[in-house]
């Protein structure tokens, strides 16, 4: 199973121009919601607006909402997890993750969002061979 | 107990390191930590191991004594010893229980109870030892009873809650069980005939004052009239009973809200206990600790029982905290367990002035 067979004809996105920054506003250590879209651009390129990542790096937590392509989207939770699992691996362990769908995008979304947000379902989602395997193909393929 | 003229600080005994993995939860051995035995406790974590933790000395520090592996096949979620001290049930997302048998300081896996359909999340012996209590993401509670030689024989199969039960906890006296679930309720499971079958006698869940997302976890006080619950909605709830009337005639009296304690966490509160002498720890997403205790200082009992913040410790790990436990001993220690794979022991110690 791979995402191409959910959604067979995306909506390719052009990647934006990004506004060129001569100095980096948050100091070094900051983490920049540019560099986290960066991360994450490659990977959904339509599922994600730059708009729908905050950060606040002195209680480090980060907020990402993204938009499902299609209302019934089943992938949702999929992309959530893809979402958490490459951003742990990017980021030191101890910021705090949210990830919501953005208001409105999704037929479910409160159920999603408390699914997204429930790291015990997460963790046994993640144990799940069947499931972990979508999120690396989706994570590889993402790379490639 | 009075606290509110007394100062409390909390003092980091120990860190304790060796889990792989982010540890979930944690249980110290009711049998141990008094009369000059040397306190155990076990922890158990996602990476699918089990320890036990020992003092040499009741004065010493703990060390690991035992390292249960290779039985469970994913992560373990829960732990519990027997009222005994001589059995260990562990919960697993492998979607079974196994209970070890403490023999002369081995651990052997005695038994594995299977019939689970997917993650198990809790497991909760009643005050003889008799029951055990299980749940898990299949939304179901089972009751196990305790036969002789190891041998466990589901007993019942409850079913009620909509979505994955949390937490299984038996009251403290009277063989009631309470389960809470992401369904946001907590319900009220009893035996009310002769026929030996527990049905649902209460739900507390919104329309009850109740909470508004996930229950995490849920504690008694000593003498089991007050219950504390925690939630994804970053409250405690205090729910109360009429005692005597659970004692008499068929077990059960209904629990109401007494109290909501709210504006102090700001994400997940995970893990809920209260200690013998009355104070409710709390360990939450936000890496902190916090103790409440009755608030003494009120206008008379027309509003019911309040709580006041007694203490909180902001940066108590690194990451979440899933798991607050007291200590039976005589001491006010606490062990924490986190996603930073660490357990701490602390000791919230009284301060003269």
């Amino acid at each position: 199973m791979t995402l191409g067979l959910i959604n067979a004809n995306p909506v390719v996105h052009a990647k934006k121009e990004r506004v060129a920054r001569t100095e980096d506003p948050h100091g070094d250590d900051a983490v920049d919601p540019l560099e986290i879209y960066d991360i994450l651009f490659e990977f959904f390129l339509s599922v994600l607006s730059e708009e729908s990542i905050t950060v606040d790096d002195k209680l480090g937590r980060i907020l990402i909402t993204f938009t499902p392509t299609i209302q019934h989207c089943s992938m949702a939770t999929v992309i959530g997890l893809c979402l958490r699992v490459k951003l742990k691996h990017c980021f030191p362990p101890h910021y705090k993750v949210d990830i919501k769908v953005s208001p409105g995008s999704h037929a479910n979304e409160e159920s999603v969002n408390k699914q997204l947000n429930d790291k015990e379902r997460v963790a046994a989602a993640l144990e799940n061979p069947n499931l972990r395997q979508l999120v690396d193909e989706c994570l590889y393929s993402s790379e490639l | 107990m009075e606290f509110v003229d007394g100062r409390f600080e909390l003092r980091e005994i120990q860190k304790l390191e060796g889990h792989t993995d982010r540890v979930w939860s944690l249980a110290w051995n009711p049998a141990t930590g008094v009369a000059g035995i040397p306190s155990v406790f076990a922890s158990c974590s996602g990476d699918k191991t089990v320890r036990i933790w020992e003092q040499s000395h009741p004065a010493a520090s703990w060390e690991c004594k035992a390292v249960l592996e290779e039985t469970h096949t994913r992560t373990v979620r829960s732990c519990a010893w027997s009222p005994s001290g001589k059995f260990l049930a562990t919960g697993s997302f492998d979607a079974t229980i196994a209970i070890w048998e403490n023999v002369g300081g081995d651990f052997e896996c005695v038994s594995t109870l299977e019939g689970h359909e997917n993650e198990v999340k809790s497991v909760s012996w009643n005050a003889s030892g008799t029951l055990l209590a299980t749940c898990g993401r299949d939304k179901t509670v089972w009751i196990w009873e305790v036969l002789p030689g190891n041998e466990f024989e589901c007993a019942a199969v409850l079913q009620g809650h909509t979505q994955d039960v949390k937490m299984v906890q038996w009251h403290p006296t009277v063989d009631v069980l309470f389960s809470c679930s992401y369904d946001n309720s907590i319900k009220i499971w009893a035996d009310e005939g002769d026929d030996d079958d527990f049905v649902c006698v209460q739900t507390l869940d919104e329309p009850s004052n109740g909470h508004t997302s996930t229950v995490w976890a849920l504690s008694f006080n000593s003498s089991g009239d007050k219950m504390v619950t925690c939630s994804d909605d970053l409250t405690l709830k205090i729910w109360g009973t009429d005692l005597e009337r659970m004692h008499s005639g068929d077990g059960y009296a209904p629990w109401r809200h007494l109290c909501t304690i709210a504006g102090y966490h700001d994400r997940t509160i995970f893990s809920v206990h209260w200690s013998r002498e009355g104070i409710i720890a709390s360990g939450a997403a936000d890496d902190a600790i916090r103790f409440f205790v009755e608030d003494n200082e009120k206008d008379g009992l027309v509003d019911g029982p309040k709580y006041k913040l007694l203490l909180k410790e902001e940066k108590a790990h690194e990451m979440d905290v899933n798991s607050v436990q007291w200590s039976p001993g005589e001491k006010r220690l606490l062990a924490s367990a986190s996603d930073d794979g660490t357990i701490k022991i602390w000791e919230l110690a009284s301060v003269p002035y």
